[in-house]
């Protein structure tokens, strides 16, 4: 027999009112863990997305959707810019590197998008089977694109136009896979890439063979047979100077605009964020009301108590032991509350991600443990102590004769 | 060993006890009996030090009980003082056993005498089992046994017959006083159950009997 021990019983023995309270603990903490959890993978993933571009440059519209289209893949693109306006730009001093991006075609939802292998580098991607596309219509799959969709090195498939999943098909062109890039958790696991000339050539009426045999271009901007467009460019500075004057530049004296993956995020951030906060409110109601759930327990179990303890006192027990051995009761309810709470919120979003196979939150993963979640138990330690500490005080000055005599 | 000299206590101006001095040897018992509000149970209070006297001296061994205060006088009183009550009060969440055990676990004691105890008071079957399958004489045998379960010095039962038909009145007496010579431990039984006379001869009377 100890302290923890003797708590516990007296905590098994009211099964209904303990489970009701950690219930309604964990639901708090759960909420709070999924937060977390999201929270943190999201902007991991999103600043690992954007790291080396500084600037997405593309047909003028919303900077937020210009970023979310380019960057991540998640939202429409604003429109094509003109290749020989976008050409020009490459050769502005202040620009370091600029990769060119044609979107617009899809295979099962997974976009196809056309770049050159600069754009592998940017994200350092490496190629777990096969190899890099070198001629129109080669195409290289993201990990993920590869698996669930179950390609191989050599398999084809035929695009369809648009970037949902439900568009018409092109049926003349057939993709052929030549690479598998290894798994890297960033954007390029569920993109299907290929050369600029591959989408354009898509579109194009009638068949060129020689055009459909040559080499694609690998790094700047393919050579132009024709008018030709493309979606978006990523651009990266040569000075901090460029920070200043090019985004003011392009948005002024061209017909495109610019906008800052950083900017953009943190301005997500900040809309999303009042949501965000809503929840948490919630969630830190639902955890002082099980806070009070728990106080007003313990104090109502006191009144039935206050025997028990006085003949504890009778057996040798000092008054702070009774402190103790409430105090305890509280802790032991919070902290059972804290595990399953956070167990409820890695099985929700474990449940969350298989249900979104595709989209922002395929990405995340449940299996991710932080260290925030070790505050979490911390926090709701803490909650338990304090919700004790009145009726743990009023065992404490229980008057051992006065309750002995009164029945 | 036990002795008890010019206690005072009153708890306000108008109700003031009067409080006979004891003296006890080791194994030796004691029945003090008397009506209802004669101020029995306050003595008992006084002696296990759940109450502290506005004056006088309370010894036992060598140790002035009511010179401890706090957690020290909690510890000598779970170590040498045990007490059974009128209601056998055991820790309902708790099994037989562990009532036991629990009354070990507050001044450090190993409790090798447990299941012996046990089952000289006829319980040893029961140890498993929660307070509410007890019947009432089992359940008062319990909380003698938990009294019983650190060796104390001195045993004072406060009316532990009041609740019992005589079978088990005579059952539970039988047994404070035979584990009382057993551990050559003072007994001091308050009571105002005359049954309780035939079976000890040493008394005083408070406040004559009703």
């Amino acid at each position: 027999m100890n302290m923890l021990k003797l708590s516990w019983k007296y905590l098994v023995a009211k099964p209904l009112n303990t489970g009701l309270n950690i219930l309604l603990l964990a639901l708090g903490l759960a909420i709070i863990t999924v937060l977390i959890l999201i929270q943190d993978q999201f902007e991991n993933k999103m600043t690992k997305d954007a790291e080396g571009i500084d600037l997405v440059v593309g047909a003028k519209g919303s900077p937020l959707q210009l970023i979310l289209s380019s960057v991540y893949h998640i939202d429409y693109p604003t429109g094509n810019i003109d290749m020989e306006e976008a050409q020009s730009l490459s050769r502005n001093r202040l620009v370091k590197n600029i990769i060119p991006l044609g979107m617009g075609d899809n295979y099962q939802g997974y976009r196809i998008v056309g770049t050159n292998h600069d754009y592998l580098e940017l994200y350092k991607a490496e190629i777990e089977n096969g190899e890099v596309w070198r001629k129109p219509f080669d195409v290289v799959l993201g990990a993920v694109v590869a698996e669930k969709l179950n390609l191989k090195v050599g398999d084809s498939f035929i695009g369809s136009h648009g970037i949902g999943s439900s568009s018409h098909e092109h049926d003349e062109h057939p993709y052929k896979i030549t690479g598998i890039l290894a798994k890297s958790s960033n954007v390029l696991d569920n993109l299907i890439l290929t050369s600029i000339e591959s989408v354009w050539y898509s579109h194009d009426e009638g068949h060129d063979h020689d055009k459909f045999e040559a080499d694609v271009t690998t790094s700047g901007f393919p050579p132009a047979d024709e008018d030709r467009e493309v979606t978006s460019l990523l651009l990266q500075y040569r000075n901090p100077m460029a920070a200043v004057q090019l985004p003011r530049f392009i948005n002024s004296r061209t017909s495109m605009q610019a906008a800052s993956p950083s900017f953009e995020i943190s301005r997500l951030f900040e809309l999303l964020g009042v949501g965000v906060k809503l929840i948490q409110g919630l969630a830190f109601a639902i955890i002082v009301i099980a806070g009070l759930g728990i106080f007003i327990a313990l104090f109502n179990s006191l009144k039935e108590r206050k025997y028990d303890l006085a003949v504890m006192r009778t057996l040798g027990a000092s008054s702070f032991q009774l402190f103790v051995h409430i105090v305890l009761e509280g802790i032991i309810l919070t902290f059972l509350g804290a595990l399953i709470g956070i167990a409820i919120g890695h099985l929700f979003l474990a449940v969350l991600v298989m249900q979104n196979e595709q989209g922002a939150i395929s990405g995340l993963s449940a299996a991710v443990f932080l260290r925030e979640e070790l505050y979490i138990i911390g926090y709701a330690i803490a909650v338990g102590f304090m919700a004790s500490l009145i009726p743990a005080w009023t065992a404490y000055q229980t008057d051992i004769a006065k309750q002995l005599t009164k029945s | 060993m036990l002795s008890v000299k010019n206690i005072k206590f009153q708890y306000d101006a108008q109700n003031s006890f009067y409080i006979p001095d004891i003296s006890l040897k080791a194994g030796e018992q004691l029945l003090i009996l008397g009506r209802s509000g004669s101020g029995k149970t306050t003595i008992l209070n006084i002696l296990g030090g759940l109450l502290k006297p506005n004056a006088g001296e309370v010894k036992l061994g060598n140790t002035m009980i009511n010179e401890l205060s706090g957690a020290k006088l909690d510890k000598f009183r779970g170590k040498h003082i045990g007490i059974v009550f009128q209601k056998p009060h055991i820790l309902a969440p708790l099994t037989v056993e562990e009532n036991l055990r629990l009354a070990n676990f507050f001044v450090g004691a190993k409790g090798e005498r447990n299941l012996e105890l046990l089952k000289e008071l006829g319980i040893y079957e029961k140890r498993k089992s929660k307070v509410t399958t007890l019947s009432e004489g089992e359940a008062q045998r319990v909380s003698i046994a938990r009294a019983l379960a650190n060796h104390p010095q001195l045993i004072l039962a406060d009316e532990p017959t009041a609740s019992l038909d005589d079978e088990n009145a005579s059952i539970v007496v039988k047994l404070l006083q035979e584990q009382a010579q057993k551990f050559n431990a003072a007994l001091i039984i308050v009571t105002h159950d005359q049954r309780v006379k035939d079976h000890i001869s040493n008394h005083i009377i408070m406040g004559g009997l009703s």
